[in-house]
């Protein structure tokens, strides 16, 4: 016996290493016809340790004061050697986080990778992206610029529309009657280390969900059903490590091209990363003439200013915000249909899913733009379409099976999808870039 | 100790009454940790009251001073303005200031006690941006009615010159007078009326 392997049986009859190691990597069996659609799980988790390392980083010379704040992050860009590096990496990693994120979920939603028996990977999914949010959220109020202090003023703001307790928990967030220094100070320490804790823990609930459950795939069949009965391993499925490492390696080759390109290029992305009015310090008594969140807030922005105050109160836009959130973690029973994944499905889900697509880029669009008359209307109409995509599935799914039935095995992929692939590909972003245009 | 001697209802009592006076000791712990998010006993008094000069404000001017962290705007009308106030009353949600955002001596037609000057925190009401100060006449983002007014950037609230919110927009209540008074015809206090 080799003096690594003695090592290893030591360590192993104290601690469950190998065992582990088997259990979640190399023993780990996921279905064989993944696609482009599955390099998001393992980038966001790759986008999560950018964002830890960077801003451990950032926090050694940053100052969470009123007074500071500002003048430390120039400081950081300016005088700190490498920091500009770390900071726009920090920044970059924020929305490309959301970029990842919101295409793992689309990945969920369109292979049906939320119904039974994976509802709790789905719920802990869920509760990662809102906690993920907070964590944007916060972030975005310490370089204390002008988008910083009257976003933080608008949300917390939110929480004063709630009836009877509303204006004192705000006051309550806030630690002052307005966006102040105390508030800078709490929000950098739930930034830094309180929110970033639950999320790490929400992460590994997710993925012990997940891999208690098995992974689904495109064509949305369960592969243990269907073992080997001399090995006992699926008979579609291979091990996560060599063959998903080495595929998720590829894909983080191509991420981390994408992502210097922007860092190195473009950090700011036209003022979307990083928003123009931030590079003014913040200024209490003057907002900027338009204020919008970062694009990654925005379908949900623009739903909170479709919906007009009545009765007396705004809580009602606020309220649809935060259903437009927490619907999301109610697919799995919302959804009555039979198949999981979107290639089995009937033309109702298909039409459904194509609206909430315009919906929500949609609505991602007009959150970032200045509110008028008309696309105060058009708000109105795709936020009715978002929600008919949730509150409708239980009718529009029952039943909505298409001509192709569910292979028992699962399929490999042909030039024809390849083709229908790219080509909705194109369309959403034609489509997005010309109602970008012209609304 | 044999099966047959494990009282099951003896038991359920102690976990549960375990388990309740534990809660109560986590309540208890958890208090300062909750307490400590209200404002500090300094952010709490920092809400001292301020004087304004006015004597160089002219007609149609707004100037703003800050009052506890807030904008408060200061806005001399004129005479055109507070005559064109009553035209929009059926276009607002509460004319009369029914609601309670200002002073009992502010609840007029003008919302001041001066009918020329308007003294308003200019916090919108619904999520707290800082509206823009509109005067101009009918300009082209909104309409030939518009009368001049308060035009907030972030949600599209309108006001009009008496901070009187229209109807149809997210803010729900019309901007908040603060309590102030004048020391002479040109110097005002904010912050406070007695």
């Amino acid at each position: 016996m080799s003096k690594g392997q003695k090592l290893l049986n030591w360590v192993d009859e104290r601690f469950p290493l190998s065992s582990t190691l088997k259990e979640h990597v190399t023993d780990y069996y996921a279905p064989k016809n993944f696609n482009f659609w599955y390099f998001f799980g393992s980038l966001a988790l790759l986008v999560l340790v950018i964002q830890i390392v960077t801003g451990i980083f950032l926090t050694m010379n940053y100052k969470p004061d009123a007074n500071l704040a500002f003048l430390s992050v120039e400081y950081i860009m300016r005088d700190v050697p490498g920091g500009w590096i770390i900071r726009y990496m920090h920044s970059t990693g924020a929305s490309m986080f959301f970029v990842v994120v919101y295409l793992h979920m689309f990945r969920g939603l369109i292979y049906g990778s939320y119904k039974q028996p994976r509802e709790l990977v789905w719920v802990f999914g869920s509760l990662i992206f809102l906690v993920l949010m907070a964590e944007a959220f916060m972030g975005y109020l310490l370089p204390w610029g002008q988008m910083s202090f009257w976003g933080a003023q608008v949300i917390v703001n939110l929480f004063g529309s709630i009836p009877v307790i509303g204006p004192d928990l705000s006051v309550w967030i806030r630690g002052d009657y307005v966006v102040s220094d105390a508030t800078l100070n709490r929000f950098f320490a739930l930034h830094v280390i309180a929110v970033p804790l639950v999320l790490l823990a929400l992460v590994v609930a997710h993925l012990v969900a997940l891999h208690e459950v098995g992974s689904n795939n495109p064509d949305g069949i369960e592969i243990k059903k269907n073992k080997d009965p001399k090995t006992g391993h699926p008979v579609d499925g291979i091990p996560f490590h060599p063959y998903y490492t080495v595929k998720d390696v590829l894909g983080v080759a191509v991420f981390l091209i994408v992502f210097s390109a922007i860092v190195f290029f473009l950090p700011e992305m036209g003022g979307y990363f990083l928003e123009h009015p931030n590079f003014d310090p913040a200024d209490p008594l003057k907002t900027p003439p338009h204020i919008a969140p970062v694009w990654y807030f925005t379908p949900f922005y623009a739903i909170l200013r479709a919906i007009p105050s009545f009765f007396g109160t705004q809580v009602w836009g606020v309220l649809g915000m935060g259903a437009g959130v927490v619907v999301i973690a109610l697919l799995p029973w919302l959804d009555k249909s039979p198949v999981k994944s979107i290639r089995y499905r009937g033309p109702k889900f298909k039409f459904m899913l194509v609206l909430f697509i315009i919906a929500f880029i949609g609505l991602g669009i007009l959150g970032a733009l200045p509110a008028t008359n008309t696309r105060t209307v058009l708000s109105q109409i795709l936020t009715v379409v978002y929600f008919a995509f949730f509150f409708g599935m239980p009718f529009y799914t029952k039943n909505d099976v298409g001509t192709v039935p569910v292979p028992d095995r699962v399929t490999e992929s042909t030039p024809a999808r390849q083709i229908r692939f790219l080509v909705l590909f194109a369309v959403t972003i034609v489509g997005a870039a010309l109602f970008a245009m012209f609304v | 100790m044999s099966e047959q001697h494990v009282d099951t209802g003896r038991r359920r009592f102690l976990t549960v009454a375990t388990s309740a006076v534990g809660g109560v000791a986590v309540a208890g712990v958890a208090t300062p940790f909750l307490m400590s998010f209200f404002p500090s006993e300094r952010a709490k008094a920092a809400g001292a009251p301020v004087e304004v000069d006015i004597s160089k404000l002219e007609p149609g001017q707004k100037i703003n001073v800050e009052w506890r962290g807030k904008p408060v705007w200061v806005l001399s009308r004129t005479p055109e303005m507070v005559k064109n106030l009553p035209k929009n009353d059926d276009k607002l949600a509460d004319p009369k200031s029914e609601i309670e955002q200002q002073p009992a001596y502010c609840q007029n037609e003008t919302r001041s006690i001066k009918p020329e000057i308007l003294v308003a925190v200019g916090i919108c009401t619904h999520l707290g941006c800082s509206p823009t100060f509109r005067p101009d006449l009918a300009p082209a983002d909104l309409g030939p009615d518009w009368l001049g007014g308060f035009y907030c950037p972030c949600h599209g609230s309108k006001f009009d010159l008496a901070a009187r919110v229209f109807k149809g927009v997210p803010a729900p209540k019309n901007l908040e007078i603060p309590p102030h008074k004048y020391l002479s015809d040109t110097r005002l206090l904010v912050g406070d009326d007695k």
